[in-house]
């Protein structure tokens, strides 16, 4: 009874922990916001932490697991602290949460379009974001592409300020 | 985390054959992605830096990735595979040989090669290797973005002026033979379908993009031959491939084993 209990705090302090990570790009919202984190097993032996990257490519994430090493090891919860990048669970934007997208919005990013179709071609006929500053739908895509991988770049036409949109994925 | 350990082990023909086809998807992804990130700061305009150097950057990160993959099969470190061969141990497309050139010939090269990567990744994510198929299910999200770009850049330079089609349609045939090298015979083709480590045979894929392709180069380019894959497509080496052998392994080759 006396390890369950134990067992159930680990978890929780090993969630709380990762809830103050900040997503090095994005500071505003943590990794656990952002929905990189996948799969989390605790014991008193191992913390395994599965990492889903944004993007392949994202040199972001080098720097979110050398943190999540770091921050988890000081907590001291387990002898050992392994985080590994998986792509078994891919990250799509749909894992961002309503708090993260709520945070992304206050720092000036619009949050990505939540659709229900299951597919990114509409995106070619259909860019929508909604702009940070204002709320205005008057917007156009700039660039689908961005300073990193996760960002395109709009413009508002009602309060006529460019903004950039985590993209969807 | 649940791993599959229930695989059964794979036997060293089919590794061996596994390890060839991920070191020529990985060094396809690399090398245009070294060819790509040429345009930062000189792209025709500000949009296409911008862009160009954000597909360059994916492409390598698809690549590392995959190096990744191969280099947990073969025991052996990704930066030394990247990094460390000379000019002839890569095995990137015959097309991926060539330097950027003008803008319609970078144009043309990453919409052959966006289209034929489409096909291979669409066999890559049902692929009974679950690292590789994961990995390209991942990827085929992002290269999304890569298609359609690729796609308003061809509508851009082939609905342009007489002397912009005229510059887009040369470069299109003048790519079109080693742009069939993206389907090259990899010598271990039967033991990666007897595993289904690659679902289909190089030229069912090539086939598949070849019936996606032609009605769309036709109105631009007229009829192109029909062209077979040879056995030495990713083997032939170029001047220009040297030139940016030499680029890429300049800051490893000059201290190796240096860390950051």
């Amino acid at each position: 009874m006396v390890s369950i209990v134990g067992a159930a705090t680990r978890n929780e302090r090993v969630w709380a922990a990762l809830a103050e990570i900040p997503d090095p790009e994005i500071p505003a919202i943590s990794v656990v916001d952002l929905g990189v984190i996948g799969d989390v097993s605790v014991t008193e032996e191992l913390v395994h932490v599965e990492l889903l990257p944004t993007f392949v490519g994202c040199p972001a994430i080098d720097v979110m697991r050398q943190q999540i090493g770091k921050r988890l090891t000081e907590l001291g919860v387990a002898d050992r602290v392994e985080v590994k990048v998986s792509f078994a669970t891919p990250w799509t934007s749909e894992r961002i949460s309503a708090a993260g997208r709520e945070r992304l919005r206050l720092s000036g990013f619009a949050p990505p379009v939540i659709s229900a179709v299951d597919g990114l071609e509409e995106l070619a006929v259909l860019p929508i974001a909604e702009c940070p500053y204002c709320g205005s739908r008057s917007t156009t895509l700039d660039n689908p592409f961005g300073p990193t991988l996760c960002r395109a770049i709009y413009h508002c036409a009602n309060c006529r300020q460019p903004f950039e949109q985590f993209k969807r994925i | 985390m649940t791993v599959a350990t229930d695989e059964i082990p794979l036997d060293q023909p089919a590794r061996d054959a596994l390890a060839e086809l991920l070191l020529t998807v990985a060094d396809d992804e690399f090398v245009i992605g070294f060819w790509d990130s040429e345009w930062t700061g000189i792209a025709p305009m500000l949009e296409e830096d911008v862009a160009t150097s954000s597909i360059a950057q994916d492409e390598i990160g698809h690549a590392r990735a995959l190096y990744e993959v191969l280099a947990t099969l073969t025991d052996d470190d990704a930066d030394r595979i990247a990094f460390g061969r000379d000019m002839d141990g890569y095995r990137h497309a015959a097309m991926l040989n060539h330097a950027r050139g003008d803008w319609a010939f970078s144009v043309a090269r990453r919409w052959l090669y966006e289209t034929a990567d489409a096909v291979r990744l669409t066999a890559l994510a049902r692929s009974t290797h679950e690292p590789l198929a994961q990995l390209a299910g991942k990827m085929r999200r992002e290269e999304t973005y890569h298609r359609m770009h690729a796609d308003a850049w061809l509508r851009r330079l082939a609905d342009g002026p007489p002397d912009v089609q005229a510059r887009f349609a040369e470069s299109l045939a003048a790519l079109w033979p080693d742009a069939q090298e993206v389907f090259a015979p990899l010598a271990g083709d039967e033991e990666l379908q007897r595993h289904g480590l690659l679902p289909e045979p190089m030229r069912a894929l090539h086939a598949t993009w070849q019936a996606e392709v032609r009605p769309v180069l036709a109105p631009i380019v007229g009829d192109l031959p029909t062209i077979a894959p040879t056995t030495d497509g990713r083997t032939r080496r170029t001047g220009d491939f040297r030139w940016l052998h030499g680029q890429f392994t300049l800051v490893s080759g000059s201290e190796v084993g240096a860390t950051w």
